[in-house]
């Protein structure tokens, strides 16, 4: 056989974040215990089908009038108009007025390269600024796309919450026009969130500096319980009338992980711009994959479509049953939060942890250095990233008196 | 454009207005110009909403019964009942359903691959034939920065638009023979040959899509040397395994001869049309390397690049096709289902023709039973094309391309007779 022309390709590092779980796969200790990628676990430590979903799943099964032909380029054209509705709220002028145009894509990492790469081709700002950490397939996501990223402070190690004048700062000396991308709540890795008080001010600035919102919305729901409370952030910058992006998944707020499902919404002063826009994310989407996948999307629409007027106590629909499971699993990663905190506390482990149950979300952001990780993953077999970054929703009341102690011993033995 | 925009971004921080609130500002998007609709895509939009009761979509290549109705494959549907409610919906790893990915391989390699046994093929789940071709082009880019795609001519439209958006430089090389309606095989050849060494050819591996025109096996054997002696690398497109021939080792045929003649190929593999998934976007890339230790390299810059795109690709779809080719009772069903559309199709083919020869059309038609696949390059212009929608409402791709699976019993005769009246003067 001829030399390959790709011999000169070397092994690509793990990914930090999927490579965590390739690790933990690999450990044979019986008490293991995988806080890195963030995937829902049960009190049992399974991952969750909601309910609504297998409903939602069923009812498709066995409707035989349903085909598997190509969906538009836009995908789904209910799930779109559900997806904008959720975030925008139901009632939001912006909707009314037919200004924002909403494409079905690949979860939120698919929404953001699609909205990226519409940016690199269509605005006239080529540096989008993301927080200081961030999500780290953000900086990857966003260079492919085509833009150049710069940081903004944002996580303040000393207090382990909102480094507010950093932000300010920084946001304020960036050029006019550029894109910024906020997490719209449950900040992934930090937990750390703006308050309502601190985003208005947030958008204040922005708005006088024409800066371009980017939404990362992973979350919705899943951080507080409240699907309202939870787009908040959201809502503040499609009320002022102004321009934004928003990328939605519904990996952990529906369980759809592995389907794939998200939106990207772009929200603009016109519906006729709005038009040109959906025109141009479709020669996006194209050469990228054609069009986006049908199974998830289509549960998702019968779920937020079954949604009647509900009187009081009597609400069996799909999307009050939603509701309800996802307030279950946000009120369980609040109380690990607070049994973690009670655990370290009971121990008297050095350190102040009410960052723990300050945080919000799925992860918190211990605060713990690397080789403290590296030595609670050799003596303890507890997996979390590099960072620090713990899911608590892999965590049990079973497990958290092993991760305490983990923690509790990493401080006191190895800094 | 980017003048225009900058011009109209000049105005509105020259006029600013309230620095608060957003309501005195400009769209960003105001010069975003429309965006032409896909012509492939657009041609159903635009049958759809045609009220015309004749109407007739021979355009975008999804298979049709003979009642000209979409097909959801027993198989199919035997493997969602299986599937719904017994699986969990976790994230797939990066390169997709293992499973789904082995059995994908030994469809297009062959069931008793030594590069199979060997480890020594890079692969990932992909979505679709669209997506495997996507990260094949982007995974060229990054690591043969300096080569260019050759393109045959026609060829599927989103393959310019795929390369293109990789920043892989194009050239196109002979392919179709108008004056034949076949190969235009000397002509290819000699691109082949003038081509620079070492360049990247894209092959359709069977069912040249749009024009139905394939290489013979000798043909394909000269491809095969031509290539070895320039040192390129010929990268497969093959979106339709079984649906050719209706035999999938039989359309995997020119694969088989360029693995036997030692060639480093690349695949992109699609189910959209030999299971009927289209929608749930299931495909697989695959590489072929000099060794496993290479494999394991290029599989994991492959996922380097999967993951800024969609971190993980779409686990329905490959459950389903991996729950099929996983059994062997639902793997044989399917190969009947495989071979029923592929027999359809080329019965409408026979349809078609004698119809045509039945009006006694000046016109030669016999490229119609001679191409294969889904399509049929008619060798109409596109005036004729346009002529055939306004007047007789049919729908098809302004190159003339006829989808054959949107033809049927019902419709062949309606459908004979239109071309017949458009083209017999010509």
């Amino acid at each position: 056989m001829a030399d390959s022309v790709f011999n000169h390709v070397v092994r690509a590092p793990e990914d930090p974040i999927l490579g965590v779980t390739v690790a933990y796969n690999k450990d044979t200790s019986p008490n293991k215990l995988n806080l890195g990628v963030g995937a829902y676990r049960t009190e049992e430590g399974k991952p969750l089908v909601l309910s609504v979903v297998r409903q939602a799943e069923q009812s498709l099964v066995n409707d035989p009038s349903r085909v598997k032909e190509y969906l538009p380029i836009i995908g789904l054209a209910e799930f779109n108009k559900l997806s904008a509705k959720l975030i925008c709220g139901a009632d939001s002028p912006a909707i009314q007025e037919n200004r924002v145009t909403t494409v079905q894509c690949l979860s939120g990492t698919g929404s953001l390269r699609v909205g990226g790469e519409f940016l690199a081709r269509h605005y006239h700002e080529r540096t989008i600024y993301i927080p200081q950490p961030t999500w780290g397939n953000h900086p990857k996501v966003f260079t492919l796309a085509g833009l150049s990223v710069k940081y903004y402070r944002y996580y303040d190690p000393g207090t382990r919450g909102l480094d507010f004048q950093g932000l300010l700062e920084d946001l304020g000396s960036a050029p006019s026009g550029a894109v910024v991308l906020l997490h719209a709540c449950a900040h992934n890795p930090t937990g750390v969130d703006p308050t309502v008080e601190q985003w208005e001010q947030i958008r204040q600035l922005m708005r006088s500096k024409q800066l371009l919102p980017f939404f990362d919305s992973a979350y919705q729901g899943f951080a507080s319980g409240s699907l309202d409370a939870d787009a908040q952030s959201v809502r503040m910058f499609v009320a002022d009338g102004g321009e934004c992006l928003v990328a939605q998944s519904y990996a952990k707020n529906m369980g759809l992980y592995g389907e794939r499902v998200g939106a990207l919404s772009i929200v603009c002063k016109t519906s006729d711009v709005a038009g040109k826009v959906e025109s141009q994310l479709k020669l996006v989407i194209r050469p990228m994959y054609s069009n986006p996948p049908l199974h998830g999307a289509s549960i998702v629409a019968t779920i937020l479509r079954d949604n009647q007027i509900c009187l009081p106590h009597i609400c069996r629909d799909m999307y009050n049953e939603w509701t309800i499971e996802l307030k279950a699993m946000a009120d369980r990663i609040i109380s690990m939060r607070h049994q973690l905190f009670e655990a370290l506390k009971t121990r008297g482990t050095p350190g102040d942890w009410s960052h723990i149950i300050k945080q919000i979300g799925m992860f918190t952001f211990t605060g713990l250095n690397s080789e403290q990780v590296a030595f609670m993953r050799q003596e303890y077999h507890i997996y979390m990233t590099s960072d620090g970054r713990i899911s608590m929703a892999g965590l049990s009341s079973r497990t958290v008196p092993h991760l305490a102690d983990a923690i509790h011993a990493a401080v006191t033995r190895a800094s | 454009m980017a003048a225009a925009v900058r011009a109209g971004v000049s105005g509105r921080i020259l006029g600013r207005g309230s620095a608060v609130g957003a309501r005195s500002m400009s769209s960003w998007w105001r010069s975003v110009e429309p965006a032409p609709k896909d012509p492939i895509l657009g041609v159903t939009e635009a049958f759809l909403a045609d009220p015309s009761p004749d109407k007739v979509n021979v355009g975008v290549g999804a298979y049709r019964d003979d009642n000209g109705k979409p097909v959801v494959l027993e198989c199919v549907r035997e493997a969602e009942r299986r599937i719904a409610g017994n699986q969990n919906m976790e994230y797939l790893p990066m390169g997709g359903s293992v499973k789904m990915v082995e059995e994908t391989l030994k469809l297009a390699y062959g069931e008793d691959s030594e590069f199979i046994k060997d480890k020594r093929i890079a692969a990932v789940q992909a979505l679709s034939g669209t997506g495997a071709c996507r990260l094949f082009a982007d995974f060229q880019k990054r690591f043969s920065p300096d080569s260019q795609i050759y393109i045959p001519v026609p060829t599927w439209a989103n393959h310019h638009n795929i390369w293109r958006d990789a920043h892989v430089p194009q050239r196109t090389y002979h392919y179709y023979h108008p004056e034949s309606k076949g190969l235009d095989f000397a002509a290819l050849m000699d691109d082949v040959k003038n081509a620079p060494n070492g360049s990247f050819f894209l092959l359709h591996a069977c069912a040249h899509n749009p024009t139905g025109v394939d290489p013979s096996e000798d043909q394909w054997r000269e491809i095969s040397y031509q290539i070895k002696v320039k040192g390129h690398f010929p990268f497969f497109d093959m979106a339709y395994q079984g649906f050719a021939s209706g035999d999938p080792e039989r359309d995997a045929k020119a694969i088989r001869i360029f693995l036997e003649d030692g060639h480093a190929i690349g695949i992109a593999q699609s189910y959209a049309k030999n299971m009927g998934l289209y929608g749930q976007r299931v495909g697989c890339l695959s590489v072929l390397c000099e060794d496993e230790k290479q494999a394991i390299a290029v599989k994991s810059q492959l996922q380097q690049l999967a993951r800024p795109m969609y971190s993980n690709p779409p686990v329905h779809g490959a459950l389903v096709v991996s729950t099929i080719l996983g059994d062997p009772e639902l793997k044989s069903l399917w190969l009947k289902e495989v071979k029923v559309m592929a027999d359809r199709i080329i019965g409408m083919r026979t349809a078609l023709r004698e119809n045509l020869e039945k009006l006694g059309s000046p016109l030669s038609w016999k490229h119609i039973t001679e191409q294969i696949g889904m399509f049929c390059y008619s060798g109409m212009t596109p005036e004729q094309v346009d002529q055939l929608t306004k007047e007789y409402h049919i729908y098809l791709t302004r190159n003339g391309r006829i989808s054959m699976a949107g033809v049927t019993t019902g419709n062949v005769g309606y459908l004979a007779n239109a071309i017949n009246e458009v083209t017999k003067s010509s």
